[in-house]
C-alpha cells in the first residue's frame, strides 16, 4: 500500500530547516525571466503552516514599506532553492493572523531566548 | 474500447517540470486477469473479460466459480468486466493486463459511480437558480423550482419534469483526463484532476 500523501518520495526535499510559526525566515525563490533564471529572496515572518504531505504550505508575511505582503509557498516546492532560518520567534499561537491588524511596534514578535 | 479496471485511492498533488503543483487522483489500476476471451466464432464479437481484485470463494456462487476454474484461475475476482478488444490474438486466458497499457501524457476516459447525495432539491440536482429575491414580502421561495406547468390545459405535469429526488450514485464518464505519471511497480496511475466516486470505489480506465 502506498502513502497517498507521499506518492513521489523523490519530490520530497530533506534539506528544509525546522521552522515554526513566528520564525523569521528567508526564502530563496527561483524566478525565470525569459530563458534566464535568478534567485529572488523573500524575507519575512512565518505566520502559518498548514496541510500535510505534498499539499503542505506555509505563509510568509513581510512589510514592504507600509504595505503588508504575504506569500504562500508549497512546502516542498522545487521553485524554492533554499530556506534560511534567521530568528526563532516566541509565540503562543499556531496561526499569527492577528499580525495583519497590527503595524509598527505592535507587530513585533518576541525572539526566543 | 480498450480498458483497465482500478480502484480510486484518493487525491493528492505532485510538482510538474516547471515547479507547478498538479492536482492528481491516485488510482490503483489493475493488474487485471483475463478470465475469458470472446471470439467471433463462438460469441459473434471479440472482447476480453477482465477480473480485478479478489473475493473469497465461499462468497461466490458455484456456477460463477465454475467459470473461473474452467479458465484455470483459483481465486475469483471482485469485479468482472468485459472490454471490446478488436485484436485478441495476442492475449490468452490467465494473462495479466497491467498499467503498461497506457503511456504517460496520454488522455483517457475514466468511468466511475458518483457519490450518492440522497434526496436533493432542484438547485443541487438540476442547477436551477431558485425563485427571485428575499425582499418585497417574498419568503420560503429561495430554493423553490418555480412553476411546473400550466393550469386546466393540460391539467397534469409532463413526464420528465425536472424536480427534486435521489441524486448522485450514477455512472459518470469523465473524458480527456491526462495521465501525469505511471508507477509500474505499484500498479499506480496518477491522473490529472478529479474522477467520479468515493475513495476505494471502482473506476474504469478506458483508452480513447
Amino acid at each position: 500500500m502506498i502513502d497517498i500523501n507521499n506518492i513521489l518520495p523523490e519530490q520530497r526535499k530533506t534539506d528544509i530547516p525546522d521552522f515554526h510559526p513566528g520564525d523569521r525566515i528567508k526564502v530563496h525563490v527561483r524566478v525565470i525571466e525569459g530563458d534566464k533564471e535568478r534567485i529572488q529572496p523573500f524575507e519575512g515572518d512565518v505566520i502559518s503552516i498548514r496541510g500535510a504531505g505534498a499539499s503542505k504550505t506555509f505563509t510568509v508575511r513581510k512589510m514592504s514599506g507600509t504595505v503588508g505582503v504575504e506569500r504562500i509557498f508549497p512546502f516542498y516546492s522545487p521553485k524554492i532553492s533554499k530556506i534560511e532560518l534567521l530568528k526563532s520567534g516566541d509565540v503562543r499561537r499556531a496561526k499569527l493572523y492577528y499580525l495583519r491588524g497590527r503595524s509598527g511596534k505592535a507587530a513585533r514578535i518576541k525572539t526566543k531566548a | 474500447m480498450v480498458g483497465l479496471i482500478g480502484k480510486k485511492l484518493g487525491m493528492s498533488s505532485i510538482f510538474g517540470n516547471d515547479g507547478e503543483m498538479i492536482p492528481v487522483t491516485v488510482i490503483q489500476a489493475g493488474p487485471c486477469k483475463i478470465v475469458n476471451i470472446r471470439t467471433v466464432e463462438k460469441d459473434g464479437y471479440t472482447a476480453l473479460q477482465l477480473g480485478f481484485g479478489k473475493k473469497k470463494s465461499k462468497n461466490v456462487s458455484k456456477p460463477v466459480i465454475g467459470q473461473y476454474t474452467k479458465s484455470g484461475i483459483d481465486t475469483p475476482s471482485a469485479i468482472l468486466k468485459e472490454y471490446r478488444y478488436t485484436e485478441t490474438d495476442a492475449y490468452k486466458i490467465g494473462d495479466e493486463i497491467k498499467v503498461d497499457l497506457f503511456t504517460e501524457g496520454e488522455k483517457i476516459r475514466v468511468k466511475g459511480k458518483s457519490k450518492g447525495k440522497g434526496f436533493q432539491g432542484v438547485m443541487k440536482r438540476h442547477g436551477f437558480g431558485g425563485v427571485g429575491g428575499t425582499t418585497h414580502g417574498q419568503s420560503d421561495r429561495l430554493r423553490a423550482p418555480g412553476s411546473i406547468g400550466s393550469s386546466s390545459y393540460p391539467s397534469r405535469v409532463f413526464k420528465g419534469m425536472k424536480m427534486g429526488g435521489r441524486t448522485g450514485f450514477e455512472a459518470i464518464t469523465v473524458q480527456n483526463l491526462k495521465i501525469v505519471k505511471i508507477l509500474p511497480e505499484e500498479n499506480i496511475i496518477l491522473v490529472k484532476g478529479a474522477v467520479p466516486g468515493s475513495i476505494n470505489s471502482i473506476v474504469e480506465l478506458i483508452k480513447k
